[in-house]
């Protein structure tokens, strides 16, 4: 008969630190805690040497000097007595403009090309797979500057459009392309409700937001009317009144007119200038994005199955309702992931304007700002701390999107 | 019941008739035609329209390339033979080859050394690529890099003998110890490593490079395409070990180890390659011991692995979170400790799955490689900006230049990926 006795007491053994999987994790975060602060000890006395031997110190009080050079392209006033700081806040905004704007395109540009490479059109699915092949193996910089060189070489200087024997001519007396930018009529108001310009554009949205809730309302009454009685009443019209009417009334009170560009001595006056560097980038980064936005279309597409379409025809749903009720959802939770990355990508790459002299943050604060103060460490922080703010509210979106359109299982 | 043949029909066939062939629109071209291009009308005007735009864009290059000339010395030179006519001047291409290729210091005379180390690197590459090659080339690959580095820098062949020695002693105590423990193998292996370097380095003569068989070139004379593909080789091939320890790192259960390689990964994917590279360039070198000068090179090399590695990690991460958590059990349940487990069970499957991503992560290194025209270095596009572009003869030659410089990254990433997808075919172990 055999007892069953307590396991022999161990006694702590320095070897057990390794092999004994208690204490094994303990002793390689210990290891991994020490290397980590040794290292950071280590870069710092070299930095806080290297410093002192420079002369230099960490400070940010250059944001407040005044900047002394000039910016093109800007939303906000700014002249060379701003500030650092103003610079970089100039530099932010065109960054938020130059990427927004390549957003919305390079979504445009990736849902054709996405949906007409699986065109049952032969010509047409092998050109956007050239395209998009074409477009993702060439580096984004080649293309922002071939596209910059399109506008500097190619495209017209002021004075081509001068004179009676004038060699090119504006496209419809509305639009100049020149090699300085492209000028495009620009609307603003002769009676405006508010004295400033901005506050009645905020009013024209507010109009464009109540009437987007109107027609949510609108929408929300048919499907109710459909419930109770099986027939959907039409609201299309209904709709397109609440869209269109109340804007057009506001614009028409607040007397809407347009400034068109025009020749004035040795360039365009008048209207909105859109400058070359920011087209380039723009343009570029769309295009270029816009090819791996169109293969996340096409797999998001593809994801979803044949039955899936067969299954609501065989319900009786028309191939209208079949896209919007069936496909295009389980499409989204498969193409809206990608595609916010794609939207971080094109954050990022509009850093890339420094190559073509867009003034973006990278090229206000961490071109210009950075070579005038010689304060490598602060700008090149500042300028990070911006991007990963970015990225991280971005990636917090796309988490919430993600977590609403998740399969909700048990 | 005289006449067999006597029924009720005026006529009947005795014989089968010789098959037809099928009409004209149901079979050939033009049923291809009738259901790949004009299916319907709205398809009708697609076809044309793409048709259109297929002759508008062939119309207007193809004379341009083909009327090219090639023979010029200059950009004026070239229009007065062009006499007007619209056409390249492919003669930029020609004269400055070397230029595009290796850089405007490269010694001329060495340009035989990245030949060499390319198709070198051609050979080495080949067992890593296609694994039915026999396995004893991989003894070469290892002995690339530092045959590599002596070829294209130059210098004493001391110093890569001393790195590969380091090397070799570190695999050897690995191979000594690892066997009872991976940590204290691995540990072992590292400083063992160390102390060769260290006694090697002590040991090399003063002055060794000055007469050396190759003539030393420093990191700064290198340039154009060259440069990109070093970047890019280097990079991917460093990234790739990193971003499989960080992504290890990220699925651990302890909490300082995850927490670190967490925040690193984070950080560096939230922040553009350029910011990156300013610290590179601007940066970094506060960061090193007073009185070193680490080359604008390996600064660059340093952050551009770091930044590759964080995607790899990423990608390697969705590998292993797409296998079964069976396999892990299964790999626990055999008795194989953390090591083995990740070598034998997780790692070979979940790179497996990881392969698309790791090449799309590669591609778009190497094209990113053409970001360091902006912190002044002088690879392709850098070469094509400044040198070429700025010079006299050739001011204002974009479209030949940046054609081709389109051409060369065109060729080699789509050569990976359909390298990638290959690959995909090969690897599929699963029956479809």
């Amino acid at each position: 008969m055999t007892t069953l006795t307590d396991p022999p007491k161990e006694s702590f053994r320095i070897s057990m630190l390794i092999h004994d999987t208690r204490y094994r994790s303990l002793t390689f975060q210990a290891i991994a805690a020490a290397l980590l602060a040794l290292a950071i000890w280590y870069l710092g006395n070299n930095l806080i040497q290297n410093l002192r031997a420079a002369g230099l110190n960490i400070s940010y009080s250059f944001l407040g000097e005044p900047a002394g050079y000039d910016i093109n392209q800007r939303l906000v006033d700014y002249d060379s007595q701003s500030t650092h700081a103003k610079a970089a806040l100039v530099g932010l905004l065109n960054t938020l403009l130059v990427a927004f704007l390549a957003c919305v395109t390079a979504t445009i540009f990736g849902v054709i090309a996405g949906v007409l490479r699986l065109s049952n059109n032969w010509i047409v699915s092998k050109l956007m797979a050239i395209y998009v092949e074409i477009f993702r193996n060439i580096p984004v910089l080649i293309w922002i500057i071939i596209i910059f060189t399109i506008m500097t070489a190619v495209l017209p200087g002021p004075r081509a459009f001068r004179g009676d024997n004038a060699t090119s001519s504006m496209v419809l007396d509305l639009f100049a392309f020149t090699n300085r930018g492209i000028y495009i009529p620009m609307p603003w108001f002769e009676s405006g409700l508010f004295a400033s310009p901005t506050m009645n554009w905020v009013l024209v949205l507010a109009v464009l937001a109540g009437s987007w809730f109107a027609t949510r309302r609108v929408s929300a009454w048919a499907t109710h009317k459909q419930e109770d009685t099986g027939v959907r009443p039409k609201t299309i019209w209904i709709n397109l009144a609440i869209w269109f009417v109340p804007v057009a009334l506001l614009l028409m009170i607040m007397g809407l007119t347009w400034e068109v560009p025009a020749l004035k001595g040795f360039n365009f006056k008048g209207g909105i200038k859109i400058g070359g560097p920011l087209i380039a980038l723009w343009f570029a980064l769309s295009i270029y994005t816009g090819a791996f936005i169109a293969e996340n279309v096409r797999a998001g597409i593809q994801a979803v199955s044949k039955g899936q379409t067969e299954a609501a025809s065989a319900l009786g749903l028309r191939s209208g309702r079949v896209m919007n009720l069936v496909v295009l959802p389980q499409a989204l939770r498969v193409i809206i992931p990608p595609l916010i990355s794609q939207y971080l990508n094109i954050t990022k790459n509009s850093s890339l304007a420094i190559a073509v002299g867009y003034a973006d943050i990278t090229a206000t604060l961490g071109g210009i700002t950075l070579n005038q103060t010689g304060r490598a460490i602060e700008c090149v922080l500042l300028l990070m701390l911006f991007y990963l703010t970015a990225s991280l509210l971005i990636s917090m979106a796309m988490n919430l999107y993600n977590a609403s359109v998740k399969l909700k299982e048990r | 019941m005289s006449d067999q043949n006597a029924n009720p029909y005026a006529f009947v066939r005795t014989e089968t008739l010789p098959e037809l062939p099928p009409p004209a629109r149901e079979t050939g071209a033009v049923k291809w035609m009738r259901e790949n291009l004009f299916s319907s009308i709205p398809n009708g005007i697609l076809t044309v329209l793409a048709l259109y735009f297929i002759y508008l864009v062939l119309s207007s290059t193809l004379p341009w390339i083909t009327g090219g000339i090639w023979t010029t010395s200059s950009l004026a030179e070239c229009r007065e033979v062009l006499n007007g006519k619209s056409a390249a001047c492919f003669s930029v291409l020609t004269e400055r080859w070397n230029q595009l290729l290796y850089g405007f210091k490269y010694p001329a005379e060495a340009y035989w050394r990245p030949n060499l180390a390319l198709l070198l690197l051609l050979i080495a590459i080949a067992p890593v690529l296609f694994f039915d090659l026999p396995r004893k080339l991989l003894i070469f690959t290892a002995i690339y890099p530092f045959l590599a580095f002596w070829l294209i820098w130059g210098g004493t062949i001391l110093a890569p003998i001393v790195a590969l020695l380091g090397v070799v002693a570190g695999g050897v105590v690995f191979q000594l110890y690892g066997k009872n423990s991976f940590a204290v193998g691995f540990f072992g292996g590292i400083i063992a490593a160390f102390v060769v370097w260290w006694l090697g380095g002590a040991l090399i003569p003063e002055g060794a490079s000055e007469n050396a068989m190759l003539s030393a070139v420093p990191s700064r004379d290198l340039g154009g395409f060259m440069l990109n593909m070093m970047l890019g080789v280097t990079c991917v091939s460093l990234s790739v070990p990193l971003g499989i320890a960080l992504a290890l790192g990220r699925q651990s259960n302890m909490p300082l180890i995850k927490g670190i390689c967490v925040i690193f990964i984070e950080f560096v994917r939230g922040v553009p390659l350029i910011t990156l590279l300013f610290v590179a360039s601007v940066m970094l070198s506060y960061f090193f011991p007073p009185d070193s000068t680490v080359d604008l090179f390996l600064r660059v090399v340093i952050m551009i692995t770091m930044f590759s590695a964080a995607y790899i990690a990423e990608v390697i991460r969705g590998g292993l979170a797409a296998l079964p958590k069976g396999q892990y059990e299964a790999a626990d349940s055999l008795g194989l400790d953390y090591a083995q487990a990740m070598r034998l069970i997780i790692l070979p499957q979940a790179l497996k799955i990881s392969i698309p991503g790791i090449v799309n992560v590669a591609v778009g290194l190497f094209k990113d490689t053409t970001l360091v025209s902006v912190i002044s270095m002088f690879d392709l596009v850098g070469m094509i900006r400044g040198p070429i572009l700025a010079s006299t003869e050739w001011n204002g030659v974009y479209w030949e230049l940046l054609g081709f410089a389109a051409l060369l990254f065109f060729v080699v990433c789509y050569g990976i990926s359909q390298y990638s997808q290959w690959l995909e075919r090969r690897l599929a172990t699963d029956h479809r």
